[in-house]
């Protein structure tokens, strides 16, 4: 028996200059880092502060932080595809050959919708939800920190498989039997099921927690009618978490069943059903694209009242459209595959009732539109990003009723009008929202603004780099140009791929801006401090705590009397300006106690998805039993909670002079 | 157990909007969180359900489950793992009334039934692979077992939980966060119950249809 299983030198792909180089350069970059930190000594505050944290304010930036990681590298994926396709036309064949392009193509997808996407929502809700809800944690902490971890390890083992071996050439979705052992042998699928696996049951163990908090946590007063719109599309998202990861854990432990043991799930032998694993994959596909901007949704509904100075219109009707979406985002997976054979009047089905998610989302604009209208709105950059993204969201969604015709849907199915449309939807809706949602939120978790002009610069080559780079990919798309190409011999497409590559260059331009506005706003800090800890003159009532919020968030747990709590608090408190401030008493506070289980528990899943990866089946038993025995110890610690004594709340309170009455 | 105290010492007109009550007690939110968990197991569940509806009939010119399922077997199964619920149910009361020597008499009981149940299982499996039935026979086969399977496999975890519970009551005592899981442990074990019977009507009884 082999001690390493599949792995051996040829397994690192030393004769490809590119892969070589750039995980050269990631591991000196993660060298360099490590380093560092401890050169500087920082180890031991970064252990005791952060990894171990299960603090959710923490464990939100550090979401964030991952995220942001990996939208540079997904965004170099992006970069590198565009190259590839504006100059491999013809007789060129470009600089990356086609078993390296299909990796990048596998790669991108799979990063930015789950490596990207879902751990920049989940890191705005961690930090955004229990300030809003008015309560001290979510429900329960160190699961929350676990589940950090586990999607850390899931994005930590996609990554080696550029050193390491190799990642999926399937494409994100990895339909078999392309993915099944026959015409996958690699190793590369097995990376993308058992990272997406690990990662997985993270964000399975974050919808629990979310949906726990949101419906049984939070602060006294605060009904259901009283849930700002964040929290509200927060559940609708964790609802669907809850309702359709499982589906994916199922579906793809049955690819990997057909691949490990054998079986006949979707072979094409023996009575295997590849359209089976299509079908049960979009069960938690299309609602994953909900899970990711419904959240979205609820940032621009927080940026729109605050910034117009007005309550949000129709509160209501957002919250109904929520849910409506919620629901219906369950019922329209088959319109991914309309051309599957099903009948016509299956198709006619789900066609319509894709359609009619129209209905709930133009319900939504509207009411962003009619908060605005008659408000005294600010531009400020979180605003900016807003409008870009009504603006662009509303031509993207209208491709979408294009593509839910089955007709029309034969015509492009796969084309790279496709590609435009889902691009067109997505990166509006959560990349624009994330980013607003990022620098309305960023004075709460550090203390500061973000500075304003290169946060413009930023939003303005997004939005311009943008539509250079997806509307030519209509007109191609139209003209047959299929997805997923390396290389075309229509030499017509060229110059719209051409425009597509300079709009990524200008999208570029606006990370380095984003980064630009980092380094100035951190350096600068001093002069863009928020004291107040109400830097925008906020609703909701996580800008009534301190910037940023102490380990506890609320000294006494706000009582909640009506929606926009803090914003009323703030009008009674200038109808009752002078009145003497009441001295008051605090009670000593029960926090959770940090704990490595999460950090520790996600290597055990790294040493155990690696072994499982190679076939390195005893490294696979220590790397479970190694969880079993951590879970063990965690079962059995004595103290799970440290007490704040009110001395030390106290001391805070008279240091933040409290703007709440 | 003493749900019913609680609610008697509530004073009717004292009782707040249910929604604007404020954060519960630790105990009713880990027994929420955990329903939720369950809720999601089920849906996983509903996922092999939905592929082995699927592939039921995708044979491959192999056996069929006409031809391989013993019903006297299983029905011996599910009366080992409907009395290991009774019994686990019984073990509550006992967490309640803080009894240890009951505890572990009816967790006794509990584990042995739920052992049993899997080793008439185990039984099954093996016959069927030497039968020539292996998962990789056919699609349906490879349905059934990975459905079939991954019940086995809860029982399996559910039996190592128990263990551990056990000593945490000999090691802790009946503190409240012992408390707390053997609750969830209790949800967990009848839960399995409730899609052991679907298993047992979908896949025993049914299979069986002319």
């Amino acid at each position: 028996m082999n001690l390493l299983g599949k792995l051996t030198w040829s397994a690192i792909p030393f004769d490809q200059p590119i892969v070589m180089g750039a995980s050269g350069g990631v591991i000196l970059g993660i060298g360099a880092v490590l380093a560092w930190v401890t050169l500087k000594g920082y180890v031991p505050y970064l252990w005791r502060e952060w990894l171990t944290s299960v603090d959710h304010k923490r464990i939100g930036v550090m979401y964030l932080v991952l995220a942001l990681l990996m939208l540079l590298r997904g965004f170099s994926d992006a970069i590198m595809m565009r190259t590839q396709q504006a100059v491999a036309a013809g007789d060129a064949q470009g600089y990356l050959p086609p078993e390296h392009y299909d990796q990048i193509f596998s790669a991108h997808g799979t990063i930015m919708i789950f490596f990207v996407g879902m751990p920049l929502v989940i890191g705005l809700m961690n930090f955004v939800v229990p300030l809003q809800l008015g309560i001290r944690d979510v429900a329960f902490p160190t699961l929350n920190s676990v589940s950090l971890w586990l999607t850390a390890s899931g994005i930590l083992l996609t990554n080696l498989s550029l050193a390491i071996g190799e990642f999926a050439r399937t494409g994100w979705v990895a339909y078999p039997p392309l993915s099944e052992l026959q015409f996958s042998p690699g190793v590369g699928v097995d990376y993308y099921l058992w990272s997406l696996q690990i990662s997985g049951i993270g964000t399975l163990l974050t919808g629990i927690n979310f949906v726990t908090t949101i419906l049984k946590m939070r602060a006294p007063g605060m009904g259901y009618r009283r849930m700002p719109v964040f929290c509200w599309t927060a559940l609708a998202s964790n609802l669907m978490i809850v309702a359709v990861f499982p589906v994916l854990t199922a579906t793809f432990a049955m690819l990997l069943l057909d691949r490990y043991l054998g079986f006949h799930f979707f072979t094409i032998d023996a009575g295997g059903n590849a359209m089976m694993y299509v079908n049960l994959f979009w069960v938690w596909g299309h609602p994953e694209v909900y899970i990711l901007a419904l959240p979205a949704y609820g940032i621009f509904s927080e940026v729109s009242a605050t910034f117009s100075g007005k309550p949000l219109f129709g509160y209501r009707s957002m919250v109904a459209a929520t849910m409506a979406i919620c629901i219906l985002s369950m019922l329209v997976w088959l319109h991914h595959f309309f051309t599957m054979g099903a009948s016509a009047n299956v198709n006619a089905v789900f066609g319509i009732a894709s359609m009619i998610i129209g209905v709930p989302t133009g319900v939504k604009v509207f009411n962003w539109m009619f908060t605005m209208y008659g408000g005294r709105v600010r531009f400020e950059v979180p605003v900016l990003w807003t409008i870009g993204f009504m603006v662009t969201f509303v031509f993207g969604g209208l491709t979408g009723v294009l593509l839910a015709v089955p007709p029309v849907d034969w015509q492009v199915h796969n084309s790279l009008f496709l590609v435009a449309h889902f691009h067109h939807v997505i990166i509006p809706s959560v990349v624009f929202g994330v980013f607003a949602g990022i620098i309305y939120w960023f004075p709460k978790a550090f203390g500061f603004k973000l500075e304003d002009r290169w946060g413009r610069r930023a939003f303005w080559c997004w939005f311009i780099g943008f539509h250079l780079a997806f509307m030519p990919l209509y007109v191609v798309g139209l003209m047959g140009m299929t997805r997923r190409l390396q290389h075309y011999d229509v030499l017509s497409w060229q110059p719209w791929l051409l425009v597509a590559e300079a709009g990524a260059v200008l999208i570029f331009v606006g990370i380095a801006c984003q980064v630009m506005s980092l380094v100035v706003s951190i350096r600068g800090r001093e002069a863009l401090r928020d004291v107040t800890g109400d830097p925008w003159n906020g609703r909701t009532l996580e800008w009534s705590t301190a910037s940023p919020p102490p380990a506890w968030n609320f000294a006494v747990l706000p009582r909640v009397t009506g929606l926009d709590g803090f914003w009323a608090a703030k009008q009674r408190a200038h109808a009752t300006q002078g009145e003497p401030a009441q001295a008051r008493a605090y009670a000593p506070i029960e926090m959770p106690k940090n704990s490595p289980i999460g950090f520790v528990n996600a290597f055990f899943a790294v040493v155990t998805g690696f072994a499982l990866i190679w076939h390195i089946w005893w490294m696979a038993a220590v790397g479970l039993a190694g969880a079993f025995a951590a879970l063990l110890v965690f079962a059995f610690r004595d103290e799970e909670e440290v007490e704040i004594p009110a001395v030390q709340i106290a001391q805070f309170e008279a240091q933040h002079a409290e703007v709440t009455p | 157990m003493n749900v019913a105290v609680t609610l008697d010492e509530i004073r009717p007109d004292a009782l707040p909007i249910a929604s604007e009550a404020g954060p519960p007690p630790k105990r009713i939110v880990v027994a929420y969180g955990f329903w939720i968990f369950l809720l999601s197991d089920i849906v996983m569940f509903s996922a092999l359900f939905a592929a082995y509806a699927v592939l039921v009939r995708a044979t491959a010119g192999g056996p069929t489950g006409a031809q391989l399922f013993n019903q006297g077997s299983v029905a011996i199964q599910t009366a080992f793992l409907l009395a290991s619920s009774y019994a686990c149910g019984l073990m509550s009361l006992a967490v309640g009334a803080q009894r240890r020597d009951r505890t572990y008499a009816f967790a006794l009981v509990t584990f042995a039934l739920g052992a049993a149940f899997l080793v008439l299982e185990l039984r099954e499996f093996a016959g069927m692979i030497a039968s020539g039935a292996a998962p990789q026979r056919s699609a349906f086969l490879s349905a059934f077992f990975t459905l079939v399977g991954c019940h086995g496999l809860h029982v399996t975890a559910g039996l190592i939980w128990l263990s551990v519970m056990m000593v945490q009551v000999a090691v802790k005592g009946f503190r409240a966060t012992v408390q707390r899981r053997l609750l969830c442990f209790a949800l967990f074990w009848h839960t399995l119950d409730i899609i052991w019977v679907w298993l047992f009507t979908f896949v025993y009884l049914m299979g069986v249809l002319p």
